[in-house]
This record gives structure tokens, C-alpha cells and sequence, in this order.
């Protein structure tokens, strides 16, 4: 009796053992993205149909898109996802430090037909956003025509929002201040450049309101904290598309960034992760996103897939592509943190 | 006494001899009781083994690994051996030789064939700014073996830029300091000196006064709340006493986090509290409370209260009222009486409570990112940026280091003056 009990007792705490752990199967493929009203749209595009077609049971998981917490479970050799979402700064920073695998195209979609910068190589491209101007009509009498208008405090007196990051603001300054777009990141990488770039920003330091995450730019535009505010046009798009707020899209001067997709090291199914890549890289899939969320397709032949009524919402539809700038990756790559630093270093000035 | 009388030490014949012999036992006794006791600590000690062992596995070891990544960074040399060997005897003026340039070349082209020049060029990168596309450019132009090894690197100007030989000598030795000066805005200069880093790169000093400031503040804010709050339960009767604390206690169950985000939504510029202010005439306008640091001081202080409380609180009820009864019968005045018999009493506790709420205040983290300003954040939180943001693990170390021997020596100097047996937690 007493031996049967101790082994009860081996065989539940093996069993817990082994259950509590994360079993792989061959057929389940683990996704962990950042959430939100975007996770909610790859579902509806991706996750289900992909689930349908191949039989492939999705597990999802949500994170904060900080890449401290794949590094960590690479690191220690646990690795309980197959994909992640992550932005394209993550990207390189991932590829660099051996956190995420380097992509074999020739499993997923052939690499020039993705539009320029969005087949990274340990990242492949979802889709397409713009960091765009955002106002209320109701506030502001005159339509402020380019995103370089948050520069003008006389045509446009009030608090403005931008967010908390060097990234767009930069280059965003040096346009404003005169230079040409495609100057942007060979003046940003001189320190003359980046001077010139913050004396700009100093010109409206005191009118600025900061904002970290996505969702607080039309909070602030709703509340009338400001009177515009830089944000992902996404999320302004969703106010007016579901809360019905007033709020209006300025594209011109826009920039183009990717959200992207990667394998983590030491995955436990990467064959299945490939074939999800492969199929959300079908230009008629890729199209599919755009029906759920306002981001645009990253295969350059997807456009005549997108649902007509998505298509003018959309960061790359023609209509707002007259003046962009694409996000330099590789720029960001190389001056980030030091550039975040001087960034953190003149904000407590 | 030496060896060649030995009968003096058996049969002692003399009183002083007696009194020499008793103090001998004595001695032993002692020696063998210590050594009984000695044994008995080794007991109990081994019974706390576990724990000690648990602590050291799962607390020193940890802590001690991640920190020595503030002064140990192998990347740089482990990736370039050769460069190393090159660099040996180098006096760190002008460029090294063509020797130095064709084993960079080589150790670059080893570094690609093993699949780590990515690592290697963010490692540089995070000591030269730009360094990484440099790394990453190099490589591609030596493994496409179109021109001599040495005519790439000649045709790359950041390899004959004056800053980069000294940072890639410097990375060649493993131990380095690079990572703890730029902790305390410092670095190296061209000529081999310390100095400060230009003020537009300056900010971690910055940080750190601004952290045991807000500190400062929040465990002031708390004493001056706390301490009535602590008398008032002390003094009243047991059932009302047990009413006030479950309320001190109620907020202090709720997670750190939604009372953070209870606080956004009162402190707002459409908040309760700007209503409030306005509806009693106090402000003329709504006043900037969010994202600013009286803000945060605000939230804190809620959330640390019943840290300076409690331990004052436990103290306090041990004092009997009578005491100061007594010293009004002797004449004192009420505030001399509360001055010389009860604040010297209560002081153990003040300062326990303080030091709690000090030095959980200095590892702040969500509330400044939540409720604080830009020029708000604290010291955690540009450490959780290097771990989880820039992944450069080597400058979150080195902050961590600082932030633990500043607060150490901030503990050490409390308990020279206040002595540690004082010291009354709870």
C-alpha cells in the first residue's frame, strides 16, 4: 500500500512535470505578437484562414514588443515560440546579437518583390505604416497641409504632440529646417546634422506634449490636450473609424516604416513557421490585412488584392505617396542608442 | 617557563604558580565551551544551509554575474584574436601598422566564416557610434575577395578615422572600464586621461541626482503624512485602531500598478483632482499635474505610505502613555515632554520606515513611466531601456553597479550614525 502511494504520488508529480511544461507538436504553430486592435486584425487575415487551409493549430501569446524577453529565452535555450512580431529596429538588433534566425527566402516569396527595406534579412515584412500628422478640425481653423506644419507655433499656436523617441522627429526637424529628403540620414549621421536637428526641435520644446505608446495620440487629440500630434495612422484611423471621432489625416511628409515578422533561434517548428511566411507572403493574402486594420500590404504586386473601399486609407495608397520618406533601418541601426541618449540628455535640459 | 623545567607545570607549589594554573583553566573551559558552542552554530547553521544555498543560487550568484557584465565585456577581444596580437606593443599614437590592418582584415573574415561579425560590429558600435554599417560593410567588400585584404581596409575611411584604432585596442582587453565611466558621464580622451563627456551627451550623473531626489522627496512626504496617522492609530482604542489600519493596508494589497493607473486618471488635465482645484477657486486653470514631477511625487508618496507607517506604528504602541504622563507630572511642557521622552523612543522607527521607503523608492520604475514627464524618468528605467531596448547589457550593469554602490554607501552611512541593532523593522 505504501509503496503503491509513493508511486501515485512519482507518477502525478512526473505528469505535472511534464504537462506544465510547453509541448510542441508538429502541427501547432506558437505566434507572439504585440496585441491590440492589430493582433485582433491578423487573426481575422492570417491567423485563421492559415489555421483552416493547413490544419495547423496557431497558439497566440502577447508581449510588449521589448526583444529583452527573447533574448532571454534564447539565451537560456527555451524557446516556446515559433514567430514574433517585432519593428524593424528590432529587427536588426536581433540579427545582430544572434537572437533571431537568418530567413532562407527561398521559402518564403522571392525577395524583390517586397517593396524596398521590408525583406530585412532575419525579418520579413507584414505590413506597411505611416507616421503621419494628426488634427481636429473642430480646433484648428486652417488644415494644416504636411506633417512639417507641427513646426509652425504662429500658424498653428497650441500644444502638439510627437512621441517620446528620436526616431521620425530627427528627420522630421531637418526637413522642416530646409533639407531635402533624401539628405536626411547622410545629415543626420554627421554631428553637425544632428545639431541642426535638435536646434529645430528646441524652436518647439515648449509647445510639445510627449507620448510613448500609439494609443495615446488620439486620447490627446479626443481630450484637446493638443491641437495635433504626430501618431501611427492606424490607430487615428480606428478612432474615426469606430469611436467616430473628427479627426483628420495629414499624409504629406509622411514616414514609411514596416512592421515585420521573425523566427527566434532555436524555434521548435520552423518548417511550419516557414509556411506560415510563405503564406501571409501570397500577394492576395498580404492584401487581406488591410481589410481589418488601415496598414498596407509590403509586396509591391498586392495592391490590386486590397478591398477597394481599404485602399484610400491606407499609408502607401498612391494618393498619399506624392511626399514620404522611408525609415533608414540600417541609420537607426548604427546611431540609435547613442542618438536616444542625446535625445534623453536634451529633453532633461 | 621554558622546556627544561616541566615539573613546575605539573605540581604547582606556589600561590602565584595556583593562580597561574586557575587562569589556565579558565582559559580551556572557555575554549571548550566555545568549541561546544562552535559546534552547535555549525548545526544550526547547516539547518539554514538551504536557504543559504536557495539565496546564493538564486540571489548572489545572479546578481554578481550580471553585474561583472559592467567590467567584463570579452566580445571585442574573443572576436579579434589576431588584431590583438598585432596590436601588442602598438604606443596608441597616429595608426598602427599595415600588420594591424591585414590581421583586422583576416580576424574580420573569420568573424563572417563563424557567423559572429554582426555581433562583433554591435559590440564597437556601442563604444563608436556608426561603427556597426562600418563592420558590416567591410566584411561584405573582404569576402567578395575582388581587391587585397589591405586595400579594402585602406579604402574605408573609418579605419584610418583617428578614434577607432584606440577603441579597438582599448576592446581587446576583456576588462574593461569603458561601460563604468560612461555610467558616471566620463570617458577616456585621445590623450589617455578621464574627462567629463560633452554636456549634450551628459545624462546619467543628471538621472541619479534626480533619483535619490524624488527619493528624498517621496520618504519626506511620507513621514510628514505618516507619522499623526501612526500616533492617532497608536492612541485611539483597539477597534477603531484595527479600522485604520485595514485602511492604511487596503491600498497596500492592491497592485503597484493599478494604483498607478488610478492616479493618470485623477491627476489628468481633466481629472477629478484639476476639477477639483478649479470648482474651489484654488486654481485660476488646469494645472499640468500628469507627466510632471510633482505628479509623480504625488503617487509615490501613496504607494510608499504605509512603508514609512508601519514600522513607526509598531513602535509607537510599544510606548506606554503613562510615560508621558509622568513627564507632565514632573513639569515638563507638552512639546519637551513629546521631545525628550517620546521622539527618543520613536526614532528607531522613523528611521527604519524612512530607509524602507528611501530605498524602494531609488528602484521606481513603473510609476515614473506612467505618470512622470519626460525629464522624470528614473535611473530604472534607463536601465530597463538598455536591457530591453538597446540589448546592451554591459551598460545596464555598469548603471546597476553604480546605483547599488551609491545606495550601499548611503546605508553605510545611516548605520554609523543611527548603529544597525537600532534599527526596528516592523
Amino acid at each position: 500500500m505504501k509503496i503503491t502511494k509513493a508511486r501515485l504520488f512519482a507518477f502525478a508529480a512526473a505528469t505535472a512535470f511534464i504537462t506544465s511544461g510547453h509541448v510542441a507538436f508538429a502541427d501547432e504553430l506558437s505566434i507572439m505578437a504585440s496585441g491590440g486592435a492589430w493582433q485582433d486584425a491578423q487573426r481575422k487575415a492570417w491567423f485563421e484562414p492559415f489555421s483552416k487551409e493547413t490544419g495547423a493549430k496557431i497558439v497566440e501569446q502577447e508581449y510588449l514588443g521589448d526583444l529583452g524577453k527573447v533574448k532571454a529565452m534564447v539565451d537560456t535555450g527555451n524557446v516556446p515560440i515559433d514567430l514574433v512580431t517585432v519593428e524593424t529596429a528590432t529587427v536588426l538588433q536581433g540579427c545582430d546579437a544572434g537572437i533571431l534566425e537568418r530567413l532562407d527566402y527561398s521559402k518564403i516569396a522571392p525577395r524583390e518583390k517586397f517593396l524596398e527595406g521590408s525583406a530585412l534579412d532575419c525579418g520579413v515584412g507584414l505590413d506597411a505604416y505611416g507616421d503621419v500628422l494628426a488634427y481636429d478640425p473642430n480646433v484648428l481653423k486652417e488644415a494644416p497641409t504636411s506633417v512639417l506644419d507641427i513646426f509652425d507655433t504662429t500658424k498653428f499656436p497650441g500644444k502638439r504632440a510627437m512621441r517620446k523617441f528620436p526616431a521620425q522627429n530627427l528627420e522630421w526637424a531637418l526637413m522642416a529646417d530646409g533639407v531635402a529628403p533624401a539628405d536626411v540620414y547622410k545629415m543626420l549621421a554627421t554631428p553637425e546634422g544632428v545639431d541642426r536637428a535638435f536646434k529645430k526641435l528646441d524652436t518647439i520644446k515648449k509647445d510639445i506634449v510627449w507620448w510613448d505608446a500609439g494609443a495615446q495620440p488620439p486620447q490627446l487629440l479626443a481630450s484637446k490636450e493638443v491641437v495635433m500630434t504626430t501618431a501611427w495612422n492606424g490607430r487615428i484611423q480606428n478612432a474615426i473609424d469606430k469611436d467616430g471621432a473628427p479627426f483628420k489625416i495629414v499624409w504629406n511628409n509622411q514616414i514609411l516604416e514596416y512592421d515585420m515578422i521573425a523566427i527566434p533561434k532555436g524555434a521548435k517548428n520552423p518548417e511550419l513557421a516557414y509556411k506560415y511566411l510563405a503564406y501571409i507572403s501570397q500577394p492576395e493574402n498580404n492584401a487581406k490585412l488591410a481589410s481589418y486594420i488601415t496598414y498596407g500590404p509590403v509586396r509591391t504586386d498586392a495592391a490590386s488584392f486590397v478591398a477597394p473601399d481599404a485602399l484610400p486609407k491606407l499609408p502607401n495608397a498612391p494618393d498619399h505617396m506624392s511626399a514620404y520618406l522611408v525609415a533608414d533601418t540600417e541609420f537607426w541601426g548604427d546611431y540609435g542608442e547613442d542618438l536616444v541618449k542625446r535625445f534623453n540628455a536634451w529633453l532633461a535640459q | 617557563m621554558t622546556a627544561l623545567e616541566p615539573t613546575k607545570l605539573d605540581r604547582p607549589r606556589t600561590a602565584r604558580d595556583r593562580s597561574a594554573a586557575d587562569a589556565k583553566a579558565a582559559k580551556s573551559v572557555t575554549a571548550k565551551l566555545r568549541r561546544a558552542e562552535f559546534g552547535d552554530r555549525l548545526r544550526s547553521l547547516a539547518l539554514a544551509a538551504p536557504l543559504l544555498v536557495l539565496l546564493a543560487l538564486s540571489f548572489g550568484i545572479p546578481i554578481v554575474l550580471l553585474l561583472s557584465r559592467a567590467v567584463y565585456d570579452p566580445t571585442i577581444a574573443d572576436a579579434l584574436p589576431q588584431t590583438s596580437q598585432a596590436l601588442r606593443g602598438w604606443n596608441g599614437a597616429g595608426l598602427p601598422g599595415d600588420a594591424a590592418f591585414l590581421a583586422l582584415a583576416a580576424d574580420l573574415r573569420d568573424n563572417q566564416a563563424m557567423g559572429t561579425a554582426y555581433e562583433l560590429a554591435k559590440s564597437l558600435n556601442a563604444r563608436v557610434p556608426g561603427a556597426r554599417s562600418q563592420v558590416l560593410k567591410t566584411v561584405r567588400q573582404l569576402e567578395a575577395a575582388d581587391r587585397p585584404p589591405l586595400e579594402v581596409m585602406k579604402a574605408v575611411p573609418f579605419w584610418s578615422a583617428p578614434g577607432t584604432w584606440p577603441v579597438i585596442e582599448s576592446g581587446t582587453h576583456s576588462v574593461t572600464s569603458f561601460y563604468l565611466l560612461s555610467a558616471l558621464d566620463l570617458h577616456w580622451n585621445a590623450d589617455g586621461g578621464i574627462e567629463r563627456v560633452p554636456p549634450q551627451q551628459a545624462i546619467f550623473l543628471q538621472v541619479f541626482m534626480r533619483t535619490f531626489f524624488v527619493a528624498a522627496a517621496v520618504t519626506l512626504a511620507t513621514l510628514i503624512l505618516g507619522f499623526p496617522l501612526a500616533y492617532l492609530i497608536a492612541s485611539v482604542p483597539k477597534g477603531l485602531a484595527a479600522i485604520l489600519i485595514v485602511a492604511v493596508l487596503l491600498p497596500f494589497w492592491t497592485s503597484i500598478l493599478v494604483r498607478t493607473a488610478a492616479w493618470t486618471v485623477l491627476l489628468q488635465k481633466f481629472g477629478l483632482v484639476n476639477d477639483l482645484l478649479l470648482w474651489l477657486g484654488i486654481a485660476d486653470d488646469r494645472l499640468d499635474l500628469m507627466y510632471s514631477r510633482i505628479g509623480l511625487i504625488i503617487a509615490m508618496t501613496h504607494i510608499q505610505l504605509p512603508f514609512t507607517l508601519l514600522p513607526i506604528y509598531s513602535v509607537m504602541r510599544t510606548i506606554p502613555p503613562s510615560q508621558m504622563k509622568a513627564a507632565y507630572s514632573l513639569g515638563a511642557k507638552p512639546f519637551t515632554a513629546f521631545r525628550r521622552v517620546y521622539l527618543p523612543q520613536v526614532f528607531p522607527g522613523v528611521m527604519a520606515g524612512c530607509l524602507l521607503t528611501f530605498i524602494l523608492c531609488l528602484g521606481y520604475y513603473i510609476t515614473p513611466a506612467l505618470i512622470g514627464g519626460a525629464s522624470d524618468q528614473l535611473i530604472s528605467n534607463f536601465i530597463a531601456n538598455y536591457v530591453n531596448v538597446e540589448l546592451n547589457w554591459e551598460m545596464a550593469a555598469a548603471l546597476s553597479f553604480i546605483l547599488l554602490v551609491f545606495t550601499l554607501a548611503l546605508f553605510g552611512i545611516f548605520a554609523r550614525i543611527l548603529g544597525l541593532d537600532r534599527l526596528k523593522l516592523v
